[in-house]
């Protein structure tokens, strides 16, 4: 610890930064999926007025509770039972899903033989995601892209620990946490040594530390994102 | 800075001392104006001036000298906050950062000879113009009703005198006397807002006026922490509250404001109070200058410049940006990043990747908090949702209570982010 912080403090290595992007990526190109949507459409309605038929609509089916589509539509007694169990549609389960409906649940009633290409189906999600609630108005909607795993490229890793970009991703830190270190409720992170909010950091990204907040907030940032809040607060003292 | 009266006296002296100089201390300075003082205009003005250390010269033009945040005004609703808790003034901004504040409407912007007019005749020049307007409202949206009747059926959907007239109404609700709620349409400002503001009706209700009922008429088959809130009004204020959703007629409402009654797919319902939340739209300074699509004005992801203009930003409720809701957390965190780029541009500071989060606390009871929450990035094609969490149903009252102190926390937080 005691030479990654003298390496933080000491690295105003700066590079061009505008050149990096984190942008995340779309679930899927959802043109494509409208296409590929044709091997579906058979048994599955999706869009407006969409209803049951041979299979349930799709309507709504980020975050929709396995075999909950209506009570007027006779799912398979293997599809009840994970509904019951707590099984529900988001990103990972439906793409498990229709890779293999079989694999995820056993006797269920699509006759489908999987689809082994994980574009094309992440493609035919994208498209499916259009026609599930949109967190705009339903904040708790199902995400609509992929955060970024980002492999940050060796120039960007010069800017380990750069206080600057600390400062930038404090902004984020202060809409609730008060820089004067006031604690009404939340409690203040001002002049907290570098090394304790590195690990407490690392704790919230492992989702070890309990908080929601938190750990979305450090579930997110890089190793050299929290080295860099790092040094800025460090910089503080 | 919480309001009171050396604060105001700090903003009159502090602006009409700054008024008088920028032209000839900012002599080749590039020059920001802001326009909105809310979550969004006021974070962007105080980003600009505190990170680019004087080396921009910002002005933040805002009617009103005391502002009232709309996100915890349901608190004073329900008598948690005192209406003055919620009101701001601009003094720190203008004499700690130096910030050009001037309390007058913009009325016009060129975009060619890149100048915001105000009512008050000044002009100012700019290269980068930052429109944080919030939201107006669409005109004959709820039948019968108009902003020209908005003190016979309250919107309160603006913070400040509209707030304590609803307030004032429902305190003067006859026993056993009707709130009717005309709930707006997606997209609108604050989600969870018309059901916070319900649940936060009932609690004053309960307490005086116990046999009053409740009715939402809503347009929409479902909305925000609905689990949550309904779970909580079942167990807070059983049998008081009943919404009618769009199966049942909830957007096919008209009212009529001088008769005080609300027609309901054909039923008409004698109201004590109607407090009518119409369907939404940029504020109006964003169609003057061109930017909208529709009601919204859309925006670069990255950057939150307009997709019509570069040298526009836009914050905030007014935005068509993707998957953000229109909140004051949401227009906080855009402003950081529309800072941070508008700093790039001007002075060649240093850009990093743009991160947006947001988190949206109710209260429902005392000390009964619920929280959903996102993080964001950008796409090309929109700010898209990549994590969440929301509260659960069931959770004890510990957690509930801890909730609530951290929005305590959090709002003393973000105003202090503002405001300075």
């Amino acid at each position: 610890m005691t030479g990654w912080m003298s390496r933080a403090s000491g690295a105003a290595v700066l590079v061009a930064f505008t050149a990096v992007t984190a942008r995340a990526e779309a679930i899927g190109d959802a043109e494509r999926g409208e296409e590929l949507f044709g091997m579906c459409a058979g048994c599955h309605e999706v869009g407006r007025g969409a209803e049951n038929g041979i299979g349930p609509h799709l309507n709504g089916i980020f975050g929709r509770k396995a075999a909950s589509a209506g009570e007027d539509y006779p799912y398979s007694e293997g599809l009840e039972r994970a509904g019951a169990d707590g099984l529900e549609w988001h990103l990972r389960t439906l793409d498990a899903y229709i890779e293999n409906p079989k694999a995820l649940v056993s006797g269920t009633r699509m006759n489908f033989d999987g689809l082994d290409d994980p574009q094309e189906r992440a493609d035919i999600l994208a498209y499916l995601r259009r026609f599930s609630d949109d967190p705009q108005n339903i904040p708790e909607a199902d995400p609509t892209a992929r955060a970024p795993e980002v492999e940050l490229p060796p120039e960007v890793l010069a800017m380990v620990g750069d206080p600057e970009y600390g400062e930038y991703l404090s902004s984020e830190c202060k809409t609730c946490h008060q820089a004067d270190g006031s604690d009404e409720g939340i409690p203040s992170i001002t002049n907290w040594p570098a090394e304790d909010f590195v690990v407490a950091m690392h704790a919230y990204k492992q989702k070890l530390r309990p908080h929601p907040v938190m750990q979305m907030m450090a579930g997110r940032l890089t190793d050299a994102e929290i080295a860099a809040l790092a040094a800025y607060f460090g910089e503080l003292e | 800075m919480p309001l009171n009266r050396r604060a105001f006296i700090g903003t009159g002296a502090a602006a009409a001392a700054m008024l008088s100089a920028p032209m000839l201390g900012a002599q080749g300075k590039p020059r920001v104006v802001v326009v909105g003082g809310g979550a969004g205009g006021a974070t962007a003005a105080r980003y600009l001036a505190k990170d680019s250390d004087g080396a921009i010269d910002v002005t933040l033009v805002e009617p009103t000298r005391a502002y009232y945040t709309c996100f915890f005004s349901n608190l004073y609703i329900g008598g948690f906050r005192e209406l003055s808790s919620i009101g701001h003034s601009y003094g720190t901004l203008a004499s700690d950062y130096g910030i050009n504040v001037v309390h007058d409407w913009a009325v016009g912007i060129d975009r060619n000879a890149k100048t915001v007019t105000l009512a008050g005749g000044a002009v100012l020049p700019y290269d980068r113009l930052v429109l944080s307007p919030g939201i107006d409202f669409i005109e004959d949206s709820v039948p019968g009703w108009s902003t020209a009747q908005q003190n016979k059926m309250p919107h309160a959907y603006k913070a400040g005198s509209q707030t304590e007239l609803l307030k004032a109404q429902i305190e003067a609700m006859p026993e056993g006397g009707l709130y009717a709620m005309v709930a707006p349409p997606n997209p609108f400002r604050c989600p969870p807002g018309p059901y916070e503001r319900v649940s936060m009706v009932a609690h004053l209700l309960k307490e005086i006026n116990p046999t009053a009922k409740i009715l939402i008429a809503d347009p929409k088959p479902k909305f925000s922490k609905q689990a949550l809130f309904e779970e909580g009004w079942q167990k807070h204020y059983g049998g008081m509250i009943e919404r009618i959703g769009p199966d049942f007629g909830g957007g096919n409402v008209s009212v009529n404001p001088d008769e005080m009654t609300v027609d309901i797919d054909g039923v008409v319902e004698n109201v004590s109070v109607c407090n009518v939340i119409p369907a939404q739209k940029a504020g109006r300074i964003c169609d003057m200058a061109g930017i909208n699509e529709g009601n919204w004005a859309p925006v670069v992801p990255a950057t939150m410049q307009s997709r019509m203009d570069e040298n526009i930003h836009v914050l905030g409720d007014a935005t068509d940006q993707g998957d953000m809701p229109k909140s004051g957390y949401s227009a906080n965190s855009q402003a950081k990043v529309a800072a941070m780029a508008i700093r790039g541009a001007l002075t060649g500071a240093k850009v990093f990747p743009a991160k947006f989060s947001n988190t949206c606390w109710s209260l429902i009871d005392t000390d009964d908090g619920v929280k959903v929450g996102a993080s964001y990035q950008a796409t090309e094609e929109k700010i898209a949702k990549v994590d969440g969490f929301i509260s659960e149903t069931g959770e004890d009252s510990a957690l509930r209570k801890a909730t609530y102190e951290e929005s305590l926390g959090w709002y003393a937080g973000i105003t202090e982010d503002m405001f300075g």
